[in-house]
């Protein structure tokens, strides 16, 4: 028994080690071109393509609730129409922002709400 | 295999170790290939954590006493289901579930975030290493689940009798899950401070994971009542025990942040607050487990585990020390991005509903750790009851319940007086309804109850009043049938319409809570058989004793040597409504002064509850039978002095006959609670409402599959500008 477990310690240690350094491989069969080319760890066009998007979201929720809300009699029309023509130009204005950085934007967790 | 397990701890230890380094290491250098392998520390962790707990549980499931833990809880004769869940019911297999959760949730919650939040989840993923590495450092230093005995004994203790409940079975996995959840936010919420990115990105990763924690926590809290008021002998569903309250406190907390977190996305706003709640909820979990491990406090449900107070506390002052300085030294990047438009909004609500519940936590926080710092202070240990809680948390709760009715008809941003006037018409006119109802019927002397009923109406007709617009305006837009226009309202809107479900969850749970707390009639006294009790309206006859003996004819499993109980008869008016089963099982100890006989049933007695459950009202009994008369210790004595361990079960039966024949008076507690149910029903409509709004509109698949593409992402703009 003690030989067994020596052996499916040993086994379950590679398996970690070949899990772990999974990445290291990957990076020297690129042949360390990823490394230079990324100083940092991610691109800032990157950080600020994902902050976009969230908050891209975040405007598309917000038009929304403005809407049921005018719909279901909590805002007057007056302040509704104030509301979402403000809100649309901010969402324009993101969306603006997002197609300037060009390149693939893409969904993080592909849902609306 | 418990060298295997020893091994896999081992190993676990030293994979988080190296996962923290590589983690740190590779996000402040910027060497991708570093965070990855990092992050593959977590996938790693829960692989070998899985790997050990399976390894505990065959072992339960074998009956290898071997292992002292499973020697401690288990038995031969415990039924197989409780003989699974029994790994958790020690301290060191309740640890080792803790570690193996929150490495299954670290690995999701780092999977669905593999391709964005770099930086921040590289910082997060150190912390929840940190996390699973104090844990398992617990079980290799001071708690081992795989500590073993040679030569193994050929029995077990049994598991504890207060344990022998299915839902108390449950309890530990759905609480842990919430405690272990908890820490994820607080992991990915440090992550952000530490990588100065505390934008709204990190808000909406981690939300489902606050959500998840919320609704787990409140599954396990809503549990551990029910276990309490179905096995407790003492009718309650809720004791203020030190226990209960720490898991309380950050779901308080985390209710605060699901509501403010909303603020945040739409309007850039309470970031400071945002990240404080989120850091407090984080930290709160780790003192409620802090509270059960250390046995600091008394309760009932502690381990009693002293030596693990000091790692504890030092965790916990960490985490504290760490929270204050990230946010104190990001406060500049935590800036509001707007102001509040009005009082008059959603916004200002939810403001005061957070303020309330973290009020709620608060005096929860100090009342039940008073008696520390009493301690800490006088030297003398102090202590708090129910009367204290119930004094400054009703008031609370009822101006919770009632900003929850308030909030659903108030719009975001701003709204008119003569909007707000209009939309509060009907809730307030179902409110004064119920009160003219309520007065009328006479229950006038009980104002807080009336309070709450009160708002408890006014939250439905808010919350009905907000349905009924929101499906017409959906059949004028759409055209369509009314039931397809109110389904088709929830699925597009599922976050809104989801949280007005949680609300009314929540008012018809406080309803019941008010009526079962401020109308129950109770009766507490001695009856010999052919008497009578009255509890309210109910009359309540002890018909006669039962006395049932060895396990194989205990029904219930509950592995008791002896049950004595009685056949009670419920009438109300003369009409009968129920016939009840109370018992007190009696189990076997393990100290041998007892004697042969005595040692059989001279371990703690557990009270059988009977209950007849309504719609409208429970009526709840429990016996205490007199075991200490003169003609049965008789039998004890002479069963100690003559026969051996081996044949001792004969007098066992000689005692059932014994109280058959001649049976005492035994004491009984009778409860008449109305709308005890309504608790537990609201308690599923909240878990309803919460799965609703948490569930993803395009399924669960989409969550896990990044959908790629500039036409996509397009055609989702055009669609995300249509009207809603």
């Amino acid at each position: 028994m003690n030989i067994l477990v020596a052996i499916l310690t040993l086994v379950l240690c590679g398996a970690v080690l070949v899990v772990l350094s999974a990445p290291f491989r990957a990076a020297r069969s690129r042949a360390g071109s990823t490394a230079a080319a990324h100083p940092r760890s991610e691109p800032d066009a990157v950080l600020e393509r994902d902050e976009l998007e969230a908050a891209r979201e975040a405007k598309y929720r917000e038009i929304r609730d403005a809407e049921l809300d005018y719909r279901t009699g909590k805002l007057s029309r007056e302040d509704y129409e104030a509301i979402d023509g403000a809100l649309r130009g901010e969402a324009v204005e993101i969306l603006n922002r997002l197609a300037a950085l060009g390149g693939e934007p893409a969904d993080a967790d592909g849902e609306p709400d | 295999m418990a060298g295997l397990g020893r091994a896999c701890l081992l190993l676990a230890l030293a994979v988080c170790v190296y996962g923290i380094g590589a983690s740190l290491y590779g996000v402040r250098t910027g060497r991708v290939e570093l965070s990855e392998s990092g992050r593959r520390s977590v996938y790693s962790l829960a692989g070998i954590l899985t790997i050990a707990f399976a390894i505990l549980e065959i072992a339960f499931l074998r009956n290898n006493f071997a292992f002292n833990t499973v020697a401690d809880t288990s038995s031969r004769t415990t039924p197989m289901f409780y003989r699974a869940a029994a790994v958790w019911s020690s301290q060191e297999g309740s640890l080792l579930l803790w570690a193996w959760l929150l490495s299954l949730w670290s690995s999701l919650a780092l999977f669905l975030t593999r391709r964005r939040l770099r930086d921040v989840a590289a910082y997060a993923q150190a912390i929840l290493l940190g996390f699973g590495g104090f844990f398992i450092a617990l079980m290799v230093f001071y708690a081992q689940p795989f500590a073993t005995t040679s030569p193994a004994p050929l029995e077990g203790a049994g598991l504890d009798p207060l344990l022998r409940f299915p839902t108390m079975m449950i309890h530990p996995p759905m609480l842990y899950s919430g405690y272990t959840l908890c820490t994820i936010p607080l992991a990915f919420g440090m992550g952000a401070l530490l990588a100065r990115r505390v934008d709204a990105d990190w808000i909406r990763a981690i939300r489902r994971f606050a959500f998840a924690a919320w609704l787990f926590l409140g599954i396990g809290i809503l549990l551990g009542a029910r276990w309490s008021y179905s096995e407790l002998g003492w009718g309650g569903y809720w004791g203020w025990d030190a226990v209960e309250n720490a898991s309380l406190m950050p779901w308080l907390t985390g209710t605060a942040f699901l509501h403010s977190l909303m603020i945040q996305e739409k309007r850039g706003m309470l970031k400071v607050w945002n990240v404080s709640l989120v850091l407090a909820t984080g930290t709160l979990a780790i003192m409620g487990t802090f509270l059960v491990r250390s046995g600091v406090l008394n309760s009932i449900h502690a381990f009693g585990g002293a030596t693990l107070g000091v790692p504890f506390v030092c965790l916990i002052a960490v985490l504290i020390a760490g929270s204050i300085y990230l946010v104190v030294t990001r406060r500049d990047m935590l800036r509001s991005e707007h102001r509040l438009d009005s009082l008059l909004s959603r916004e200002s609500i939810f403001l005061a509903n957070n303020l309330v519940l973290v009020g709620l936590c608060f005096v929860i926080f100090w009342g039940t750790y008073f008696p520390l710092i009493s301690e800490a202070l006088t030297g003398q240990e102090a202590s708090v009851g129910p009367p204290w809680f119930d004094r400054y948390t009703v008031p609370l709760a009822l101006i919770l319940v009632l900003l929850s009715g308030v909030g659903p008809v108030i719009a975001w941003r701003r709204a008119t007086l003569a909007n707000a006037r209009r939309n509060f018409l009907a809730p307030a006119a179902v409110a004064l309804l119920t009160l003219i109802a309520l007065v009328g019927a006479g229950v006038a002397d009980k104002p807080f109850a009336i309070a709450m009923f009160c708002c408890g109406a006014f939250v439905f007709g808010s919350i009905g009043q907000e349905f009924f617009r929101g499906a017409r305006a959906r059949r004028a837009m759409a055209g369509e049938a009314a039931p397809i226009a109110l389904v088709a309202l929830v699925q597009r809107n599922r976050r809104r319409y989801g949280g007005y479900i949680v609300h009314i969850g929540m008012a018809v749970l406080f309803i019941g809570v008010a009526a079962s707390s401020s109308f129950q009639h109770a009766s507490e006294l001695g009856l010999s058989p052919g008497q009578s009790t009255r509890a309210g309206a109910y009359t309540v006859r002890y018909v006669r004793p039962t006395a049932t003996i060895t396990p194989k004819y205990d029904a219930a499993h509950t592995g008791s040597t002896l049950s004595l109980g009685a056949v009670l008869d419920v009438t109300k008016h003369g009409r009968h409504v129920a016939t009840l089963y109370p018992s007190e099982g009696y189990y076997a100890s393990d100290e041998p002064s007892r004697g042969s006989v005595g040692s059989l049933i001279g371990g703690q007695p557990v009270s059988h509850v009977a209950m007849d459950a309504g719609v409208t009202r429970d009526v709840w009994t429990a016996i205490e039978p007199d075991i200490e008369t003169p003609a049965l210790k008789r039998i004890v004595q002479v069963g100690n002095r003559t026969l051996p361990p081996e044949e001792a079960e004969v007098a066992i039966g000689y005692l059932a006959r014994a109280y058959l024949a001649h049976p005492p008076q035994a004491q009984f507690h009778v409860i008449v609670s109305p709308l005890v149910m309504w608790i537990w029903i609201g308690g599923l409509i909240v878990g309803g409402g919460g799965l609703i709004a948490i569930w993803p509109a395009g399924g669960w698949a989409a969550v896990f599959v990044r959908r790629r593409g500039r036409a996509r992402s397009r055609a989702r703009a055009a669609q995300g500008l249509q009207r809603a």
